[in-house]
This record gives structure tokens, sequence and C-alpha cells, in this order.
């Protein structure tokens, strides 16, 4: 049985915001069941007793005094907007949908 | 004479004693990639303008007798995931089409400020995701060495623009080997730093617990120039480490390995390597030996799990980093008409702005991390990694430095495994290991592989902020390779000036 349907792959895609044609669903629910079944030989050594890492380095927080640095205008900051008005981001609509 | 066939400590000699200018330098590498960019493709944005009054400047601050860093005035490409300021910066991608940084990187801040002059921003698989280029949104890079077989990936434009003479020197990054494998894919020298050598700060994340910025050059002196420039600590980047640089340049300069201890790793050699590059790396461990170098023995058993592990990790790490391509702020947006909701258009605009691969990618990392499937993936494959960095801390207790060949094979074909995401990750399976544990790693060209004649790269890794270790074998290993050689590997390559 495939480790991953057409249906998970939709749910999958919804939640990472990617609208997938029909097409695009049939052949990344191939794809990925031939990756997972490719990746998933790391459970044969991921034993209880092992413990995980995150990252290589083995880091704390990292402070910094609290003072204002210079930073990008408001119109550096808006440059590559795709749309603005009155100085700010101008963006689809956000509340309403269903 | 000084030319674009120059070395970049030639170069830098040069305009140093003013026999050349900044200026003359730099028209010299735009001719060239005017001349040969059609073939290669290895530039998305070349800044013909900007490129030519940085040199100006550096030409006038010599004139004025002022102290000069090492690289003033030489060329440089970089590639297209660094933001530099008010210049194209796509990371390969339709999604960023157009986008141009308020601010620099903190490594482009850093060229600015040594004065090396920036040509322009190299082809890369859209979001460093490939091992070929052909993941661009922008058209595949071609290999200098044969213009059917692809330069290697990610940082495949910058590997293919200095190993075609566009620029003696680029900067690439490396998640899992997009430096060292597109080095050795084109017959030059690729690093990736310890992991925190070089400020992350202004490069867009693909997996930020592997992702490093490195340099890429025609010599081990060049490279260890470039590293000195662009590494040290930098407080924009939380994972940067606050300790003194690894003294690189003076390593390239020993030509010297006598008492060290080489780790011949045992699960990286013999079957499922070409034997061309076998045959290649079997020279170089006896040069090292005629150096005066011992070479041992080491085996890291669970290497074989590493590429499983990072193709869980990177695209859960990526599933997150690329969730700020929302059409919100900056880049593309798609569908806005005014009777869609916000994320309709961040859907609609992600389906046509994303490429299949990193689409792929971004599914595969959304699954390991859901609820249910976490342990089973992301969290075996955290585990996996803590597996990988004991095989390298124990195989360090044996040995000074570790080698392997960088890739199983020479350049393939362009095509030959863009249907096949699985055989293309094979691709990486030497490179991936040094990526989980953060230690670094060179790719040296030694030599052609006999049955096609294409250049074959060993890979020499050292222990956590040890960098100087794996200059010091590269360069003595270079040394001995020009006096076999009698030439440099690259006066080997077909000449692309030729129509």
């Amino acid at each position: 049985m495939a480790a991953i349907s057409r249906d998970d792959v939709a749910h999958l895609a919804k939640l990472a915001r990617i609208e997938m044609t029909p097409d695009e669903l049939d052949h990344m629910a191939t794809e990925l069941d031939q990756i997972l079944g490719a990746v998933k030989r790391v459970q044969e050594v991921a034993t209880a007793d092992i413990p995980p890492t995150s990252h290589p380095l083995s880091m704390s927080n990292i402070f910094r005094a609290d003072v204002v640095k210079p930073s990008l205008t408001n119109k550096e900051a808006l440059s590559g907007a795709p749309a603005q008005a009155e100085d700010r981001f101008k963006v689809p609509q956000i509340l309403g949908e269903e | 004479m000084t030319n674009i066939y120059s070395t970049a400590a030639e170069m830098a000699a040069a305009l140093d004693k003013k026999e050349i200018t900044s200026v003359e330098l730099t028209k010299a590498h735009l001719d060239r990639i005017s001349a040969v960019d059609g073939k290669l493709n290895a530039f998305l944005h070349v800044d013909n303008q900007g490129a030519l009054e940085q040199a100006a400047a550096v030409d006038a601050r010599r004139a004025k007798g002022e102290s000069l860093s090492p690289l003033a005035g030489v060329p440089i490409a970089v590639k297209d995931i660094l933001a530099q300021k008010g210049i194209p910066t796509t990371a390969g991608s339709k999604i960023l089409e157009g986008w141009r940084p308020p601010y620099d990187s903190t490594v482009v801040a850093k060229l600015k400020a040594a004065g090396v002059v920036i040509l322009g921003k190299t082809n890369m698989d859209e979001f460093a995701m490939g091992s070929s280029t052909e993941n661009s949104a922008y058209g595949t890079t071609q290999n200098p060495w044969d213009l059917t077989r692809t330069p290697g990936g990610s940082s495949g434009g910058s590997a293919a623009a200095v190993a075609g003479f566009e620029a003696p020197l680029a900067i690439g990054t490396d998640t899992g080997g997009s430096i060292r494998q597109p080095a050795a894919l084109t017959g030059i020298v690729g690093v990736k730093p310890t992991y925190g050598g070089v400020s992350r700060y202004g490069v867009i994340a693909y997996s930020s617990s592997l992702d490093q910025v490195g340099p890429f050059a025609r010599t081990v002196l060049d490279t260890a120039l470039l590293h000195e420039a662009i590494a040290g600590h930098d407080e924009r980047d939380s994972t940067s480490i606050d300790a003194p640089v690894p003294q690189v340049v003076a390593a390239a300069k020993r030509l010297d390995v006598k008492g060290m201890k080489i780790g011949v790793i045992k699960e990286l050699s013999g079957s499922g390597f070409q034997a061309g590059v076998s045959a290649r790396i079997n020279e170089s461990i006896e040069l090292l030996v005629a150096a005066g170098a011992e070479i041992v023995e080491v085996s890291c058993p669970n290497f074989e799990y590493a590429l499983a592990a990072y193709y869980l990790i990177a695209p859960s790490e990526a599933s997150s980093n690329l969730a700020r391509f929302d059409s919100m702020r900056y880049g593309l947006r798609v569908g806005d008409d005014g009777s869609k909701g916000a994320e309709e258009v961040m859907s609609a605009t992600r389906e046509a702005g994303f490429g299949k691969e990193v689409k792929r990618r971004i599914i595969l990392g959304t699954y390991a991390l859901s609820s249910g499937y976490y342990d089973a993936y992301y969290g075996s494959a955290q585990k996996v990694r803590t597996l990988v960095k004991r095989d390298f801390e124990n195989a360090f207790t044996k040995a000074d430095v570790l080698i392997s060949p960088v890739t199983p094979t020479t350049a393939f074909k362009i095509g030959e495994k863009s249907n096949d995401p699985v055989a293309m990750y094979l691709s990486d399976i030497a490179t991936i290991p040094v990526n989980m544990a953060g230690i670094g790693g060179m790719s040296l060209p030694v030599g052609l592989a006999d049955e096609d004649g294409l250049p074959v790269g060993l890979q020499i890794m050292a222990p956590f902020m040890q960098d100087d270790r794996f200059y010091r074998v590269g360069g003595t290993l270079e040394a001995a390779l020009l006096s076999k050689w009698g030439k440099p590997i690259l006066s080997n390559a077909p000449d692309l000036a030729v129509k």
C-alpha cells in the first residue's frame, strides 16, 4: 500500500498554501511515495536511546541591548511590495473569508 | 602578463604593482562574459555599470595610496541567493522575479568593503534545491568542459563562471554539497566552511541548520584568500561563531603534510564510484603518502543513512522557511483581482511561482513534520544526525583530516536525472554527512577520469572550526599534482571562445 495517497497530498498542499492541478496531485503522490520509500530507512537505526540533533551548534539565545539601530526606511521596506496604499502593504481581504 | 586566465592572487599582485587597473581587469571579465555566457548561462544578471563603478572606485583609492584589502580590485561572481542592494535577486525562482533587495547580505557587504568587484549574480537551482541547475526557473547552466553536461548544483552558475574564466572567484552556498559537488564537476576548488564560519545574514534560507556560504576559485590559495575575506563573526546571524577565523591563507601556503594522518572513509570508496573517479582518488592518496602523510582507514557506518536523513531534514526546514513567500510584502502576486481573499491569492501565487522540485520538497517537509508522522520521519532523521556526528568524532580520533571522492561520477548529461528525483539525490551521497555534522570540507580537482576526460574532485574534511587543515592538505596536493601535470587542470578544457 502506498505510504501517501493523492488525498493526503491534496491535504498537504492545502496546508502549504499551494494550489495544485489534478495532474500535479497525481504526479506528486507517485513521486512522494517513491521518496518516502527511500527515506524511511532512517527508522532502521533511529533507536530510542539515541538523542536527536536539531542543529550543529549547541546554542543558547543571543541577546543585545535594547537600543534602536538604523533600519530600513518605510520607502525601502515597501520597495518590493506587490501593492501598497497609504505607506502600507496592501493585501487582499483577510476577513470575511469562509 | 595578467589576464582572465591568471589566478586571483596574481591579479591582486598585478593590481598592487599597478601593472593593471581594476577597470581594465573588470572590463576583460565583462567582455569574456558577453563572449561566452550565451553558451554557459552562468549569470542571471550582469551588473556592467555597477562593476565598472566599483572598479573605478578601487583604482581611485589605490592611486591615493590607501591601504587596501588583499583582493581589492579583483572581480567576483555571486550566487543569486545572496541579497545585494538594488540588484535583482531571484534565488533562481519565478516567485522573486524582479525583486531588488533593499539591503546587502553581510557577505556582499564584506566583499564591497574589501573592494572586491561584483560582476553579477549567478544561476542556481531554485532556492538551492537541486544538484544540476536544471531546477532553475531561468534555464540550465552548461558545464564549460562539455556543454551537453550539467555543471552540478545548486551553485552551478558560480562554478561554471569560475571554470569558464568569466570570474576568478565566486560565492556559493552549500546545504548538502552545493559548493563541493559543482566544484568537482567543473574542475575547480570549492569550500564549505564550518557551519557558523561565514554569516548567513541576507542569504535566502533553504535549510537553516545546514546552509553555509563559501568560496569558489581555481586554486587553493585563491579560495583561502576569499574565505578569509568573507568569514568571521556577525552579530546579525545568531548562528555565527564568535571565534577567530581559522588561518586558512597561511595553511594554503604551507605546502607540507609531513606527519599528518589522513583517514580514508571505507564507506565512501570502491563500489558505487565511477572507476575513473576512484583511480584519481587513489593517485592522490599516493601523492599524499609521498609528501609524508600517513594514511589510515576509518569507518563511518552510519553515513549510509545520511542521505535519507538529509531528504527529511532539509525539506522539513524548507517547508517552514519558504512560508515567507506569501505574496504579501515582496515578490510575485497572482490573481489579486479584488474578488479573492488573501489565502486564495497566496495559494495561486505559490502554485505559479514555485517550480516542481520546490513544491515537492515543501510537501515532503510538510508531511514529515505533520502530527502522527513527526517521530517516524523528522524525529528519526534527527537521530541519524547524531549518529553521523558520532561517526565523524570517532574518525577524527584516528585522523587529522578525512578524504573521499566528492561525487560518485563525473558531470552527468543535462536531462539524464531530471525525471528521477531519487537518482538525482544520490549525487550528494558523499557530501551530505559534512553538512549534517556542521563541519567544513573542500573539493579539490585531482585530474580527469580516463573514460570520459572529465574532472574528478577529492573531498577533504576537517573537524569543527579546523578549516585550515583541509587548506593545508589541499595546497600540498595541488602543488604535487601541478608538478606532475606541468599545467593547470583547466588548460585541458575546450576553448569556449571558439565558435
